[in-house]
């Protein structure tokens, strides 16, 4: 069984159709890339695939479970971060890692487990008393994937997770979602920095609502005869307008 | 789908002690309301300043004078020669009457049977004019029956006014602001807390956790829920340690009463969070909705009996109306539950309403 599959995935609103009809299947412990221009639909496919939205037409199955029939099933089972730091600025460190747990119904043995797993993990003891406003961008971003890795999500859906984060705290960053997907998570991560496209395993491009090309990296740049997926990408953005 | 709301209560009270100021202003911002209003609405009309413009100037018109100045009600702020000083008088607001005596007032009272004394009232504050023409008329009437030699007239009126016998402010003051002041706090603090989560897309992280909305709304209003019945209870007290209110009713009856209108109010909160997208958005609609509503049309201030037809059906669906018949009763009156239960049913109606909007809304905008 994969872990994600699209069968048609559509949602509009009103007029304009921001997903039109996307399909595709990611496998388990995949590093599934998610690219496309801004506007390109992206958002509104994590979107619909994390359960927050609901699709006009198709469905998807993530982790077997259908996010049209039983959106709320999804939860339990998936990690999400926010194109946004969305975490509470206004908490300690620890104080989010906290919330988390309790969000996603870890009992109190586990949760204190976990969290002190988690801060060793992202490299965030020093700074568990730290309020997180005051924390530099690249350590909230490892604050958001750790309190997103909680429980263990067999998905992750990561909505450009590196926005704004500076060069090495990138590798770093894509370091630990390749660990992760060793570890057997399935991995899907939206970007607009092309050489992390480099990173995934395979990755989908979107235009207008539309996946126009679908493949690892090396079969995307044979497949275009280019050097890189940078190349690849503007040459297809171009030719679908 | 566990429903575990205490994280979520948990971390709502993390921000309200992360947020001081905001908390102490909603703690004493409702005393200082109280004390403001229960000291300053006085409808009480004492040491009115008023003119005097005596064409006569002859010891009965004089006397005249002296039942006017000589009373509670009015001082005398000015002596008139010309009528047309009256205008300035009014202008520089050193007068609010003027008493106007005839040239021929002490000749005509010999004479005549009925004598006319004009008084001129600054109508521009319609309100204390009419309790100001209300006075001199006493006045005059008692002069007129000294007069004709009547002591002991022949029909009197003999007022016995209940539940509030000294006609004190603050007995129908503290009881209305209470109705009020909860509705404000109650929506503005919820509606805030919610808006806050979708501006900073905290709303969305946890909606992908298994967190069922309404599990996240309880969780988040119920710390406000305690601190709206503090507010209350600290209002009240106030008003019957400070104010000498009384409080004949029975405490646990008003309690729950209070707990049903600030579930009401809380409602109208997560209502208006679901329209706002921001926070100011939502203090402004929170404000909106609730504070000139709760004064105007819940007969707070003004009798809705006296209103047209139109505001009295809009008056029916402003919660305030209704916990403001409950409040007075119980403090002022020791209605019980018999009498009262009416209003009660109209609270649930209304909350029920506005959960099943809001809960459809939520619905929409995730859907």
């Amino acid at each position: 069984m994969s872990a994600i599959k699209a069968e048609n995935l559509t949602r509009r609103f009103g007029k304009f159709t921001a997903v039109d009809a996307i399909s595709f299947e990611v496998e388990q412990g995949e590093v599934f890339g998610f690219l496309g221009a801004n506007g390109a639909g992206k958002t509104t496919a994590i979107r619909m695939l994390t359960g927050l939205l609901m699709p006009s037409g198709g469905d998807a199955w993530v982790a077997g479970r259908s996010v049209r029939a039983n959106p709320r099933a999804i939860k339990q089972v998936i990690g999400y971060m926010s194109q946004r730091f969305s975490l509470y600025e206004e908490l300690r460190v620890e104080e989010n890692l906290d919330f988390f747990a309790g969000a996603y119904n870890l009992d109190r043995e586990t949760s204190r487990r976990r969290k002190e797993e988690i801060l060793e993990q992202f490299g965030l003891e020093g700074v568990r008393r730290r309020f997180t406003r005051s924390l530099p961008l690249g350590w909230k971003q490892r604050l958001a994937l750790g309190s997103a890795l909680l429980h263990h999500p067999r998905i992750l859906f990561l909505d450009e997770p590196t926005g704004g984060v500076d060069p090495l705290a990138r590798r770093t960053f894509w370091d630990t979602i390749h660990d992760l997907a060793a570890g057997g998570a399935t991995v899907f991560v939206t970007t607009h920095y092309m050489d992390e496209a480099e990173y995934c395993h395979r990755i989908s491009i979107m235009n207008k609502g539309e996946i126009v090309a679908l493949g690892s990296p090396l079969e995307l740049k044979r497949q275009y005869g280019k050097d890189t997926i940078q190349e690849v990408f503007v040459q297809l953005i171009k030719s679908t307008g | 789908m566990r429903f575990n709301l205490l994280p979520i209560i948990r971390k709502e009270f993390i921000h309200i002690r992360r947020d001081p100021r905001s908390l102490a202003i909603v703690i004493l911002l409702p005393i200082m309301q109280l004390l403001l209003f229960g000291f300053a609405i006085d409808m009480d009309v004492k040491n009115v300043p008023i003119g005097v413009l005596d064409y006569d100037r002859t010891p009965a018109s004089r006397d005249l004078v002296r039942r006017f100045t000589g009373s509670d009600y009015f001082i005398q702020a000015a002596a008139l020669q010309r009528r047309d000083q009256v205008e300035d008088l009014f202008k520089a607001r050193q007068a609010k009457a003027v008493i106007v005596i005839p040239p021929d007032y002490a000749a005509s009272l010999q004479r005549d049977p009925s004598t006319a004394v004009q008084i001129l009232v600054d109508g521009s504050d319609s309100n204390t004019g009419a309790i100001i023409l209300n006075a001199a008329q006493r006045l005059l009437t008692e002069a007129s029956l000294e007069r004709a030699g009547i002591t002991d007239p022949p029909l009197q009126v003999a007022p016995a006014i209940w539940y509030n016998p000294e006609q004190e402010s603050s007995h129908f003051i503290v009881p209305g602001l209470v109705a009020v002041l909860m509705m404000m706090i109650c929506a503005l603090l919820t509606s805030i807390t919610i808006t806050r989560e979708k501006e900073t897309g905290t709303l969305e992280q946890i909606l992908t956790a298994p967190v069922h909305p309404s599990q996240l709304i309880i969780g988040k209003v119920l710390p406000y829920v305690g601190i709206a019945m503090v507010d209350a209870a600290l209002v009240i007290l106030v008003g019957i340690f400070g104010f000498g209110v009384p409080f004949v009713g029975s405490a646990a009856l008003l309690a729950f009463f209070l707990l049903l209108y600030v579930v009401t109010s809380l409602s109208l909160g997560i209502l208006i969070s679901t329209v706002a997208r921001t926070q100011q958005v939502s203090m402004m609609l929170a404000a909106m909705l609730t504070l000139l509503p709760s004064v105007i049309l819940s007969g707070f201030v003004f009798p809705l009996a006296s209103m047209p037809d139109v505001l009295q059906a809009v008056s029916r669906i402003i919660p305030a109306r209704y916990f403001l018949v409950i409040i007075r009763g119980i403090m002022l009156k020791g209605n019980g539950f018999a009498v009262l239960w009416p209003q009660a049913l109209f609270l649930v109606l209304l909350s029920v309403v506005l959960l099943a909007v809001s809960v459809k809304r939520f619905k929409t905008r995730l859907a």
